[in-house]
């Protein structure tokens, strides 16, 4: 065997492989859009993923057993709110921390950094009681602030940081030259610059606040107020009853518009993920 | 700001040190509210006992503690189940993370669209992702059994037996995060300089040789950070077992970051679950010494 076929022979296994290491990641997918159009009886009476009949139906009784639509809008504003308020926070702290000589300074980033690896389990108890005290309990300001406080704002802070140090800082001189104060060099000139930490950060804040489940299930109560994660487990346990055909059309319904972006940003997407860990 | 400029009592480096403490101070002040503020009530919080009744704590000092380790057998459960969890989770995912990035990081045809397939359950919710599983890994009608079926294999009844249950919520995580791992690992082997596995290879290296004397110890850095990402992230698992198994059966899944929820806020043993974040909090905290402790010996 020549060393031409041995390399085909050796390519073939590795997509074979390959294809059958997908299936575990790509099988759910599909099982998820095949049960969201089948009948409540059909999903597991069939094993088929083509539907015996298609309940298109499914997808307007998910709006209609619980306010999804309002629910999606929550999920939607609220991962906004949290990246943007997330870009401007942290890329300022992030300068100040990269660019700026003032005492405290080192400190302040070794206290950040030591939080960088810590879950919002740990602190969730207090944070509790301290949203009751602040009146905060049952609003959507929970979802806000804990993100934008907590070990992801730290991160973005500390992402941003990085980024500012490479950037090289003779632009910002001239800026300094031409009488732009320290807030101007900063927004004028260092932050058109950094747009790939930028949507970096926004991509990895706003699919961190859009997945967020723990918080929204300790805060929040009225079904009104539920984020998307919320709302999908809260299709399981009415009078014991699971709606399966209700709850795969409404993660369908969740789940496809990202994995729709994810697919044609998926470059930046993924770039995104690959900086946060090299550079963490 | 011109006014501070113009202003000849402030000099150059004083303006420097209040613009840096004003940039700061935004994300400074909420960190020390939502986040050191807590860190430390977490501290006290654990030391009191909640009596729901009259909604008042009392000191109770080291009790909660004393409870865990002595007297309650469900928390060292809990504590093995934990490290059972990631020593299951981390291996898995790191050489499945390994070996896709090895054969994914050159620009192949296909490895785009691999890539695409392996990392979409990364974007995907975990809470999605935890209730398609759920359905797949029911006893008779979950499509796995089914499909093992047709090898005649009859599946067990996966999400209600204790070993099962705990195997299926760590293989449904590794490949809900693998992708991100995975990720990372290209990163880290498309910045390797090809010289190098091009050098060995001319001295007549093997591709395993090529993989463990040059590649291997090159993606060193990158393996602590992504071994210390996976077991933080194993560590802090909550929504998979809330939606999967709810820490059953028997306990069988009940990891610590669900069992401080569920001591905290289903059964508001607010004091216990204080101290079982404590405990979070130092595992946490030692795994973070230790890779800093890891990283400087490198250097």
């Amino acid at each position: 065997m020549n060393y031409r076929t041995q390399q085909k022979i050796t390519r073939i296994c590795w997509i074979v492989g390959l294809c059958a290491l997908a299936v575990p990641f790509v099988f759910p997918f599909l099982w998820m859009l095949s049960g969201a159009l089948k009948g409540q009886a059909d999903v597991f009476a069939s094993s088929s993923l083509i539907p015996v009949k298609v309940h298109w139906s499914n997808f307007t009784e998910v709006f209609a057993y619980q306010p999804f639509a309002r629910q999606y809008f929550n999920s939607l504003y609220i991962a906004i709110v949290v990246t943007i308020a997330t870009l401007l926070i942290s890329s300022m702290a992030g300068y100040a921390l990269a660019r700026l000589r003032f005492g405290g300074s080192a400190f302040i980033l070794l206290v950040l950094i030591s939080a960088l690896m810590m879950p919002e389990e740990v602190t969730i108890i207090p944070n509790f009681f301290l949203m009751k005290e602040l009146g905060l309990m049952n609003t959507h300001m929970p979802l806000i602030l804990l993100p934008l406080f907590g070990s992801q704002g730290v991160m973005a802070t500390f992402l941003m940081r990085q980024y500012f140090l490479a950037l090289p800082s003779e632009l910002e001189e001239a800026g300094r030259m031409d009488g732009l104060s320290r807030f101007g060099v900063y927004f004028k000139i260092a932050l058109p610059l950094s747009k790939p930490a930028l949507s970096a950060v926004g991509i990895i804040t706003f699919l961190f606040s859009w997945n967020l489940f723990l918080e929204p299930l300790v805060f929040v109560n009225d079904i009104e107020l539920f984020t998307l994660p919320l709302a999908l487990a809260n299709f399981t346990d009415t009078y014991g009853l699971p709606l399966w055909h209700l709850q795969l059309a409404a993660t369908a319904l969740a789940v496809i518009p990202m994995l729709i972006v994810y697919i044609l940003a998926q470059r930046q997407i993924v770039e995104s993920f690959a900086m946060s860990g090299v550079k963490g | 700001m011109s006014a501070l400029r113009k202003g000849p009592s402030l000099s150059l480096k004083t303006r420097e040190a209040v613009t840096g403490w004003l940039f700061v101070s935004p994300i400074l002040t909420g960190f020390l509210i939502f986040f050191i503020g807590p860190l430390i009530a977490v501290f006290y919080y654990s030391t009191t006992e909640w009596n729901l009744l009259s909604q008042q704590s009392r000191f109770v000092g080291m009790a909660n503690y004393v409870d865990a380790l002595s007297r309650n057998e469900t928390f060292w459960d809990v504590l093995i189940n934990s490290l059972v969890f990631a020593a299951g989770l981390v291996p898995l995912n790191m050489a499945l993370a390994l070996g896709l990035a090895l054969a994914l990081s050159k620009s192949r045809p296909g490895a785009v669209f691999f890539r695409t397939v392996f990392f979409a359950p990364v974007i995907t919710s975990a809470v999605a992702w935890a209730i398609i599983w759920t359905f797949l890994l029911q006893h008779e009608s979950g499509a796995v059994n089914q499909g093992l079926s047709l090898f005649g294999i009859d599946g067990p009844n996966w999400l209600h037996e204790p070993d099962w249950a705990m195997v299926s919520v760590i293989v449904t995580r590794v490949l809900k995060t693998v992708g991100l791992n995975m990720i990372l690992y290209i990163a880290a082997l498309q910045s390797i300089p090809r010289d190098y596995a091009e050098a060995a290879r001319l001295e007549g290296a093997s591709g395993w040789e090529i993989f463990r004397r040059v590649t291997w110890p090159l993606l060193a850095p990158t393996t602590l950070v992504i071994m210390v990402i996976t077991v933080v992230g194993s560590l802090k698992v909550f929504d998979h077992i809330y939606l999967m198994t709810g820490g059953g059966p028997q306990n069988g899944t009940m990891v610590l970051a669900f069992y401080i929820y569920e001591q905290g806020f289903k059964f508001f043993n607010t004091g216990y679950a204080a101290a079982l974040a404590v405990v979070l909090f130092g595992l946490i905290l030692m795994l973070t010494i230790a890779q800093m402790v890891l990283k400087a010996s490198r250097k």
